[in-house]
């Protein structure tokens, strides 16, 4: 009853200066739309990223060189490695394993057009590991692979590059670093999930990479950038790893603690996605914080004018009988108002915000939805109430501790 | 026999102005009977408007005790003065000081928010405005309605808490002869129909002329003090 009356009153007070409010306003509505966007736009992006990171598929291990600083003494993963873990015998809870190696800044030509792109090559059991299925031909067998045969496998956005189509390219040709490659097969899109385009890619097989295309000169022979391997079954996981382990600390005579290699599990993506997305939110949320700040500097700053301005008011409710309380009630629920209604209309701002983020996204073919949670308008809301509290107390407590006399006598 | 709404003894205020003390009030003793109508009176800088605030519970003297309506008063902290303020004092002042954004209505109910009255404040507002004879305008905002009828709406709001005194100070200071006259008829009515004491500065012998008694202050004291043998107008 008391409340709604005092909210009555700030509200007839704040609609008197509708051009003033509104402009003070304008601070938390910023803030408040700057938190809500990033937020609805990184849960999204969050949710995205670890679709896609899930349908690399569960029983997935990835080894790549150590990542720890404090290795000095590093050996490179080689085929002969890839080999070893591939062993039943030596690792009964892998599946298939291959390899991965990667040339950059390979110029790729055909048919008068020419692109630089990542050439990627692989070992024949690559297709199967990473689920890839083609859309024309086949991937490369054991036979180019131990006939070091030059052919290539195209992704959809590359043939299309290149020859304008990706249909009936079987057999034709493509030059890469000016050496003729026969096209066996078009990879199925994938679709344009995720950051990079997985429909620009080119496979041909290791062997045939190592010895005609790779110039780097003093590497060991056989080196790979990476050894994917799949367990068994999602569950074998944990046991395929310390397999993996166990087989590259024998063959790299590491020293204990001391690994020259680094495992990723899909388990280790996810964790590093939250990981980033958390930094990157409590990055945002600074900046939104720097805003609310400000947002709130401003309502302090107009409540003061207010108070001076309505001086003669508040001597008048004082001679009238409202006490310390009923003065500093009055004044910090028009200063809460005045930021509640801010970080509503923020809240709506930064929710337009992000749907036209998601749907920018999308036109562009990176489809993600813009999650705008309860637990975030929840959360802008508490805070910018706070935020007009907080602010507002200063004022508030000025306009308290006036002296009636004092205040009647103001002009 | 004598019932005293408010006695006065030697009440002292001093100023502290830079390096001098300043005495506004010099030892004050007055006593006002029940029901009475007073006019204080003075030239600026007697130390009326020093008694009057000190009257209306707005500021503390120096030294001195003050009874208000059986209250000692003197000694109480601001929120207990606010309290005292709002149940036993109703203000008019020169300048009507209604709240702009608010109606009639809204006005008067303000002492009584203020009471933590949460049921039938309207009503009570608005009987009070009927008495003042209102009943047409309880619900414009002051800047539709004429400066008689401000002060109108300003008396309903001295008069809706039931107070024992209402302090006027200048309340036809800001209108024209005819309405201040109005004014002043209908202070003096509701003192005699509802036996509110009725305390009025003025510089003006006209209104003073009204009084049942007037006080004349100079130099912080009491310089002179009349009771006019005919009964209260």
């Amino acid at each position: 009853m008391f409340l709604t009356q005092n909210l009555l009153e700030a509200l007839e007070s704040l609609t008197s200066n509708k051009l003033r409010s509104g402009l003070t306003m304008l601070g938390i509505v910023i803030g408040v739309g700057a938190v809500i966007a990033m937020l609805s736009v990184g849960q999204g992006a969050t949710a995205t990223i670890s679709g896609s990171i899930s349908s690399i598929g569960t029983n997935l291990i990835f080894v790549i060189g150590s990542t720890n600083e404090e290795v000095t003494i590093r050996r490179p993963l080689t085929l002969e490695d890839a080999s070893a873990i591939g062993d039943p015998l030596n690792a009964p809870s892998i599946l298939a394993t291959s390899v991965l190696y990667q040339l950059s800044r390979i110029k790729v030509s055909a048919s008068g057009e020419t692109v630089t792109m990542v050439v990627t090559a692989v070992t024949p059991s690559y297709d199967e590991i990473r689920n890839l299925e083609m859309a024309d031909g086949e991937f490369i067998s054991d036979v180019h692979m131990n006939g070091r045969a030059s052919v290539a496998i195209l992704g959809v956005t590359t043939a299309e590059k290149l020859f304008g189509t990706s249909e009936g390219l079987i057999g034709e040709t493509v030059r890469i670093q000016g050496q003729p490659f026969r096209i066996i097969g078009i990879q199925a899109s994938k679709g344009g999930s995720g950051f990079s385009d997985s429909d620009d890619v080119l496979y041909v097989p290791y062997t045939t990479a190592v010895s005609r295309l790779a110039q780097r000169s003093g590497e060991a022979p056989n080196r790979v950038d990476m050894i994917v391997a799949s367990a068994v079954t999602a569950s074998a996981v944990p046991d395929a790893s310390e397999e993996i382990k166990q087989i590259l600390r024998v063959r790299h005579h590491t020293e204990v603690g001391k690994d020259d290699f680094t495992l990723m599990t899909q388990e280790d993506f996810l964790s590093l996605t939250s990981q980033i997305m958390g930094v990157l939110t409590i990055f945002l949320g600074g900046i939104a914080a720097i805003s609310l700040l400000v947002g709130g500097i401003g309502i302090m700053n107009i409540m003061l004018v207010s108070v001076t301005e309505r001086t003669r008011e508040i001597g008048l409710r004082k001679a009238l009988g409202a006490r310390r309380r009923d003065i500093l009630i009055q004044f910090l629920t028009e200063s809460a108002t005045l930021s509640v209604f801010g970080g509503l209309i923020g809240i709506a701002l930064g929710a337009g915000l992000a749907f036209l983020v998601g749907q920018i996204a999308t036109a562009t073919g990176n489809a993600f939805t813009p999650v705008v949670g309860i637990d975030s308008v929840l959360l802008a809301t508490l805070f910018s109430a706070a935020v007009g509290l907080f602010f507002g107390i200063y004022p508030a407590s000025r306009a308290a501790g006036l002296e009636p006399v004092e205040a009647l006598r103001y002009e | 026999m004598n019932d005293w709404v408010i006695e006065l003894e030697d009440i002292r205020k001093t100023y502290r102005m830079g390096e001098v003390d300043v005495n506004a009030l010099a030892g004050v003793d007055l006593r006002v009977q029940r029901s009475d109508v007073l006019a204080i009176m003075g030239p600026s800088g007697s130390g009326k408007s020093t008694l009057m605030n000190i009257i209306g519970c707005l500021d503390r003297p120096t030294s001195g005790t003050y009874h208000l309506d059986g209250k000692t008063v003197s000694e109480l902290k601001d929120d207990s003065l606010a309290e005292i303020r709002n149940r036993k004092v109703g203000f008019v002042f020169q300048s009507f000081n209604l709240l702009g954004r608010s109606t009639a209505t809204a006005n008067v109910e303000l002492p009584l928010r203020y009471s933590g009255m949460n049921r039938g404040r309207r009503e009570r507002a608005q009987e009070v405005l009927r008495l003042v004879g209102l009943e047409e305008r309880m619900m414009h905002r002051p800047m539709e309605l004429s400066g008689g009828q401000q002060q109108r709406v300003a008396i309903a709001r001295a008069l809706v808490n039931k107070p024992a005194i209402i302090l006027a100070d200048e309340p036809t200071g800001n209108l024209d002869s005819r309405s201040g006259a109005e004014i002043l008829d209908l202070l003096i009515k509701l003192n005699r129909d509802s036996g509110v004491t009725l305390i009025i500065v003025t510089h003006d012998p006209g209104v003073a002329a009204r009084a049942h008694r007037t006080i004349r202050l100079k130099d912080g004291c009491i310089e002179e003090d009349y009771v006019s043998d005919a009964k209260p107008a």
